[in-house]
C-alpha cells in the first residue's frame, strides 16, 4: 500500500522534476544523488573510507557548520523581536521570555553559539593532531584560522546585544583593550609621539577604541555598530569563507589520509 | 555517631583546603604542565581503556562530589559557565580519542603493520555512507541543543548601567585566557599584540612545519615537537587560563580556590618590585638614574637594563635554542622559517616566564617606560 503510493509519487512528474535521478539504490543513482543536488555536491561522490570514520574527523567540522546554520535560523527569529536601541533592547529580550510561545530561540541561539566556539576549537585540534594542515592543505588551515577569529568575533559582538549588566561590562572589558593598541590607541605605547606641533593626533575621540565603539563608552552607537556587525557583516564574510573552505577541502584531495 | 560524622566532615574540609591550596595559580599551572608531560611520555599506556576508563570515572565522581560544596556549585552552575564544564570534559575525551589512535598507529608502524587510516583506494560512496552519518550527527546535535535550551535559561541580568560596575567584570568566557594575561602584562601586550601574534602564529604553522611525516593520520611519535608545542599553547596557555578566569578569579580579580567563598573584601594583590629597582638599587647599590644623557631621557637610562634584557632574549634566544636543542631542526627549516618559529616560540614563553617572575619576585615590569605606556 505505502510502497505503491511511494512508487507512484516517485514516478510522477513533480518528483522527477525535483530529483533528476531514480531512487539511490545502485552506484549510478547514488552518484547522481550527490551530483545533481546543489547542497549535497559540496561533497565529492566517493570518499576515503577511513576519512569518514567518526573517530577520525569527530564530525567536528560538520557540527561547526551545522551550529552555524542553527545560529542563522534562530538569529533571524530573534531579529523579528529585537530592536537595537538602548530604550528597547533589554526589554525586547525580557519580553521574549514572557510573551513568545515556545520561545526557545534565545536559548538555542546562545547555547548554540557557545557550542560552536567549543566545536571549532575541537575541529582545529583534530586537524592539527592528524597533521591535516600539511601540504597541500596549508592554505585551508589559514582560512580556518580566519574563520576561527570571525567566529569568536561573532560571539563577542552578540554578547552585547541583550544590553544587560553582563553584556555591557564584558564588552567594556574587551573593548578597553583597543585603547592600548600601539600607535593608534590613546593609552597605547608610542601613540603620544603621533602629533603635529604638539597637538596629539591620537586621543579618546578618535583612537582605535573609538572606532570600535563609535564613541568613548559602550553606548547606543556601540550597540548599533555591534548589531550590524553581528547580524550582517561578519555572517556574510563567514559564509563566503566557508564556501572557500569547503571548496578547498575537495580541491585539496578530500579529507586527508596517509598517502 | 556524631563524632564520626564530624571527623568525616573535617577530613573533607582538609581535602578541600588542600585542593584550594593546590589551585593557587603557580601550583595549578605547574601541576598542569607536569600532567601534560607525564601524559605525553606515557600516552601509549595511559590511553589504554584499563587506565582511561577508571580515570574518567574518578574525574566524574570527583566533579559530582565537588558539587556538594555550595561555593563550588555557586560558580559551576552559572548558566554561562556550564559550557566551560562541557568544554573541559569534551577536550579531555577527544584528547584521549586522538592519542589512543596515535598510540595504536605508532605501535603499528613499529611492527610494520598498516595504519588505522590506511587504504587510500578504499573508497565508499557519499550517498549513503557519509550523508547518513551527517544526518545522524545533525539529529543528535539538535536533540542535545534543544534539551540544553529547555533545561537552562539564557541569563539576563539587570539592565545595563554604566555607573554600576560589577566586581569582577569578566570578558566573555572564550576570551578569559586573554584577560588572565592582563594580570601579567599591560593591555597593549595582553590585549593587542599577543592576540595578534596568536593568530599570525596559527596561520604560520603549516608554513613552519616542514616535517613531511604524520600527514593525515594520528601519530605522536613522528612529530613530537610540533604536537607538544601546540598542546602546550592550547591546553596550558589557553584552556587552563580560561579555567582560571572562569572558576578561580573572583572579586578584584583575586584568586580563589574552587571551594572558597568569593570574599568581596579580600584586598587586591600588591605589586611592588620593578626590574629597574632590582638592577639599580639592589644590584648596583645606588639610586635610580634620573638625569638625561645627551638626548637620551633619564627614564630610558633607568630602563636600559630591562630593554637590553628583553632585546637579548629575542636576539640571543633563537641562537641559544639552536645550539641547545634545534640543531637538526634548523638545518631542516632554514634560516627564515627557523627565525619566525623561534621568535613566535619565545613570545609564547614570555607568558610562563613572566608568571614565574611574578610568583617568585613579585615582579611588576621588566621594562617600565610608563611615560610612553611602553611596559613589558
Ligand atoms: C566556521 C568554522 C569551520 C567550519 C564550519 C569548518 C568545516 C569543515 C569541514 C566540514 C571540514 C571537513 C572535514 C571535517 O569535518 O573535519 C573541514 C576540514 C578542514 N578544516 Fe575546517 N571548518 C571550520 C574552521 C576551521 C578552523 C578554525 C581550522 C583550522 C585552524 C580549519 C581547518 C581545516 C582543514 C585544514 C581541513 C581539511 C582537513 C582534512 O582534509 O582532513 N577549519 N572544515
Amino acid at each position: 500500500m505505502f510502497a505503491r503510493f511511494g512508487n507512484w509519487v516517485r514516478e510522477g512528474q513533480i518528483w522527477g522534476s525535483v530529483f533528476r535521478h531514480g531512487v539511490p539504490r545502485d552506484r549510478r543513482t547514488r552518484a547522481m544523488a550527490i551530483l545533481t543536488n546543489v547542497f549535497l555536491h559540496l561533497h565529492p561522490v566517493a570518499v576515503r573510507k577511513s576519512g569518514i570514520r567518526l573517530s577520525f574527523t569527530w564530525c567536528m567540522g560538520g557540527l561547526t557548520f551545522f551550529l552555524f546554520l542553527v545560529e542563522i535560523v534562530t538569529g533571524v527569529l530573534l531579529m523579528f523581536y529585537y530592536r537595537p536601541t538602548v530604550e528597547y533592547a533589554y526589554f525586547d529580550i525580557q519580553g521574549l521570555r514572557a510573551t513568545v510561545t515556545l520561545g526557545l530561540q534565545r536559548e538555542l541561539h546562545r547555547w548554540g553559539a557557545h557550542a560552536m566556539v567549543i566545536t571549532i576549537w575541537l575541529h582545529m585540534l583534530r586537524v592539527f593532531l592528524t597533521g591535516s594542515y600539511k601540504p597541500p592543505r596549508e592554505f585551508n588551515w589559514s582560512i580556518g584560522v580566519i574563520l576561527l577569529v570571525l567566529t569568536l568575533l561573532l560571539s563577542f559582538t552578540g554578547y552585547l546585544l541583550p544590553w544587560d549588566q553582563l553584556a555591557m561590562w564584558a564588552i567594556t572589558v574587551g573593548s578597553n583593550m583597543a585603547r592600548a593598541t600601539p600607535g593608534v590607541g590613546t593609552e597605547g605605547p608610542l601613540s603620544s609621539f603621533i602629533q603635529i606641533g604638539g597637538v596629539p593626533l591620537v586621543h579618546a575621540g578618535d583612537d582605535a577604541r573609538f572606532g570600535l565603539l563609535a564613541g568613548t563608552f559602550v553606548g547606543p552607537n556601540a550597540l548599533l555598530r555591534f548589531y550590524v556587525l553581528h547580524c550582517v557583516f561578519i555572517p556574510v564574510v563567514v559564509t563566503v569563507l566557508l564556501a572557500v573552505h569547503f571548496w578547498r577541502v575537495r580541491k585539496d584531495g578530500g579529507i586527508s589520509g596517509p598517502l | 555517631m556524631m563524632s564520626s560524622l564530624l571527623a568525616a566532615g573535617s577530613i573533607f574540609d582538609t581535602i578541600k583546603d588542600g585542593i584550594n591550596a593546590l589551585c593557587q595559580p603557580h601550583w595549578f599551572l605547574i601541576l598542569s604542565v607536569v600532567a601534560l608531560i607525564v601524559f605525553l611520555l606515557g600516552y601509549r599506556r595511559f590511553t589504554k581503556p584499563v587506565f582511561a576508563i577508571p580515570f574518567a570515572a574518578v574525574c566524574i565522581v570527583f566533579f559530582l562530589a565537588s558539587c556538594l560544596d555550595p561555593n563550588f556549585v555557586e560558580i559551576v552552575k552559572k548558566a554561562d559557565n556550564v559550557p566551560i564544564v562541557m568544554m573541559m570534559f569534551a577536550v579531555s575525551f577527544f584528547l584521549w580519542l586522538a592519542f589512543r589512535q596515535a598510540a595504536l598507529n605508532d605501535e603499528a608502524t613499529e611492527n610494520g603493520q598498516p595504519l588505522i587510516e590506511a587504504g587510500a583506494d578504499d573508497k565508499v560512496l557519499v550517498w549513503p555512507d557519509l550523508v547518513y552519518i551527517e544526518l545522524i550527527a545533525l539529529v543528535l546535535c539538535t536533540a542535545f541543543l534543544v534539551v540544553w535550551a529547555i533545561v537552562l535559561r539564557a541569563p539576563l541580568e539587570q539592565p545595563a548601567d554604566p555607573n554600576v560596575a560589577p566586581n569582577p567584570a569578566k570578558a566573555p568566557w572564550y576570551f578569559l585566557g586573554l584577560q588572565e594575561m592582563l594580570v601579567y602584562f599591560d593591555p597593549w601586550l595582553a590585549g593587542v599584540v599577543f592576540p595578534g601574534l596568536i593568530v599570525v602564529g596559527l596561520i604560520a604553522i603549516p608554513y613552519m612545519d616542514t616535517n613531511p611525516r604524520g600527514n593525515g593520520y594520528y601519530t605522536f611519535k613522528e612529530r613530537p615537537f610540533a604536537i607538544t608545542t601546540f598542546l602546550f599553547g592550547f591546553l596550558i596557555l589557553w584552556v587552563v587560563l580560561i579555567i582560571f578566569g572562569t572558576f578561580l578569579r573572583g572579586p578584584n580579580w583575586n584568586f580563589f580556590g574552587p571551594y572558597e567563598y568569593w570574599d568581596l573584601h579580600r584586598p587586591m594583590a600588591l605589586l611592588n618590585t620593578e626590574f629597574h629597582d632590582l638592577f639599580w638599587i639592589t644590584l648596583m647599590g645606588r639610586a635610580l638614574p634620573t638625569e638625561s644623557w645627551a638626548f637620551v631621557p633619564g627614564y630610558i637610562i633607568r630602563e636600559l637594563p630591562g630593554i637590553l634584557l628583553v632585546g637579548a632574549y629575542f636576539v640571543l634566544g633563537p641562537l641559544v635554542l639552536r645550539m641547545l636543542f634545534f640543531r637538526k631542526l634548523y638545518l631542516q627549516m632554514g634560516f627564515v622559517r627557523y627565525g619566525v618559529m623561534s621568535t613566535l616560540m619565545l613570545v609564547m614563553m614570555l607568558m610562563p616566564i613572566k608568571m614565574a617572575l611574578r610568583w617568585t619576585l613579585n615582579l611588576h615590569y621588566i621594562v617600565g617606560i610608563t611615560e610612553w605606556f611602553l611596559n613589558v
